[in-house]
């Protein structure tokens, strides 16, 4: 047991360490070389154009995280009602599956300007092109999930005469659960990436309010390294933590009965 | 006075997977009195299985007849129930909620659901592992559960699919002896699938011994151990005698017989 603790410490001592021995990789470099700032900034003038501009890097964090939340919360409904009407019609998920795959495959950022064509940029367009992003992912793990039911569990429900809606709620959807965490988890990252793609082309009604995608071209546009690096940590800061809120509902919904979410407990 | 109808009747049964296929069963005849227990032994592949699912109506026969209590077995469902070779328990419903699953699809009362779930967990030993989830249990707990579960909706019949096949000996050994005792407390008749002779001797009124390709009747011995039986049936001379005669029997059925060879 205390073996097991002193590991971990040092595992997180270390893992601190080497973090930052990379800042200080980094402010070296900038220090002995003489890269020009506009170039490369140093952490330290990373970190004070964080606590600086503060309120600009939370506005747009936030609008960023409206549009991913959105989009991928409509792909979730969207894409579970999808893989429900897959699995229960076999000719339909024929016909329509192939076209899952096909939406998987589209190049987003060529797809991304047609969006904006036809409906127009704004807030609408950036959640359409997360929900582009987000959908294939969950349809094709839920509706895997659904349709991979073990034999003998078909026949114990139909021995004691179960109908197709209970057989839907009691067998399949359960069954399904973490198929669908699998599909989402991997559409909580495109989220994030969808909406920066999203607002890159879409942008912002007014000058110098935008998202995290907008504020990139705009610093970009200005110039302003330090500020498109404070950007970028936090379009990455927040792509973790969609990422980590969903693989909290999954231990949630998960961790009582499911081998995995539960072997990841016993790992730890 | 009338004879009582037999609780499962096997009229000329044929089943082939597709038509062109070789039968799986061929022109099986067989009847079962309410109240035996029946062993059905033979090697893999010789339909054991299959002839379960028959009599279940989870497959339809492609020739002849199978009726239980008189019923086609798709209406008989209600009188029958399935313990399948794996435990067959739903990984995400505790051990409690597992047993009440048949009563649940059945659409009983809560109160009546709560009562017979309690007392069948007392049954099979298991009261104390009712909020635990299958995969914190052992072969043989899993496997008990799933035969409480079976008997929920207090079946007149109970079809068995290599239940214990998955167990160490010593476990086995002990289900079966608990599967006896249960029987002395709900009488049903029981169609039991097993690839081991003691235990087909050990449990049953009867074993019927299939010969492969096409799967067919080809021995039916009485197994005269009188009931209750307990683990000392087991060092019994009259016990050995059954199993080496039984043995025996199943390995001749075996032999490539000339029509095999023919095919």
């Amino acid at each position: 047991m205390t073996s097991r603790t002193q590991r971990r410490l040092i595992l997180i001592v270390g893992s601190i360490g080497v973090f930052a021995l990379l800042l200080l990789t980094w402010q070296a470099i900038i220090h002995f070389g003489k890269v020009p700032p506009y170039m490369l900034p140093a952490p330290l003038q990373v970190a004070k154009t964080i606590v600086a501009r503060f309120p600009d890097l939370w506005g747009s964090t936030l609008i960023t995280l409206q549009e991913a939340a959105a989009g991928l919360a409509l792909s979730i409904v969207a894409g579970i009602l999808i893989a429900l009407i897959f699995a229960s019609a076999t000719p339909i998920r024929q016909l329509f599956f192939p076209y899952t795959i096909l939406l998987q495959t589209v190049p987003i950022m060529g797809v991304t300007p047609i969006i904006i064509m036809w409906i127009g940029a704004g807030l609408p367009a950036v959640i359409l092109v997360v929900f582009i992003f987000c959908l294939p992912s969950i349809i094709a793990n839920t509706t895997q999930g659904l349709i991979s039911v073990d034999e003998n569990f078909m026949h114990l429900f139909q021995m004691h005469n179960a109908s197709r809606l209970q057989i839907l709620r009691t067998l399949r959807f359960p069954n399904a659960l973490p198929y669908m965490f699998v599909g989402i988890r991997i559409s909580s990252g495109l989220a994030v990436i969808g909406a920066i793609t999203g607002e890159l082309f879409a942008g912002s009604t007014q000058v110098g309010i935008g998202g995290l995608g907008y504020s990139i071209i705009y610093a970009m546009a200005q110039l302003q390294t330090d500020y498109l690096f404070a950007l970028v940590i936090a379009s990455i800061v927040l792509g973790f933590s969609f990422f980590f809120l969903v693989m909290f509902f999954e231990w949630l919904a998960l961790h009582k009965w499911h081998e995995s979410a539960a072997a990841s407990r016993t790992d730890a | 006075m009338t004879e009582p109808i037999p609780e499962v009747i096997f009229r000329d049964v044929t089943k082939r997977f597709a038509p062109s296929s070789p039968p799986v069963l061929e022109g099986i005849s067989l009847d079962v009195a309410r109240g035996e227990f029946v062993s059905i032994i033979g090697p893999s592949g010789c339909g054991k299985s299959t002839l379960l699912k028959l009599v279940a109506g989870l497959s339809p026969c492609t020739r002849g007849q199978i009726t239980v209590n008189g019923m086609a077995p798709n209406k008989a469902r209600k009188l029958v129930s399935f313990v399948f070779q794996d435990a067959t328990l739903l990984p995400w419903r505790t051990v409690e909620k597992n047993v009440a699953l048949a009563l649940e699809l059945e659409h009983r009362p809560k109160a009546e659901i709560a009562a017979t779930v309690a007392r069948l967990l007392d049954l099979v030993n298991l009261s104390k592992v009712g909020k635990s989830y299958p995969r914190q249990l052992s072969g043989g707990m899993k496997m008990r559960v799933s035969i409480a579960r079976a008997l929920t909706t207090k079946p007149r019949l109970l079809l068995m699919d290599e239940p214990f096949a998955a167990l160490d000996e010593i476990t086995r050994d002990r289900m079966n002896e608990e599967l006896l005792r249960l029987r002395e407390e709900q009488d049903w008749t029981v169609l039991f699938v097993t690839h081991s002779v003691a235990e087909a001797v050990f449990l049953s009124s009867r074993v019927i011994i299939l010969a492969p390709h096409p799967g067919r009747v080809a021995h039916s011995i009485d197994i005269d151990l009188p009931f209750p039986r307990t683990a000392e049936v087991r060092e019994s001379d009259a016990f050995d005698d059954l199993v080496n005669h039984t043995s025996r029997l199943l390995r001749e059925a075996h032999k490539p017989t000339s029509e095999a060879h023919r095919v």
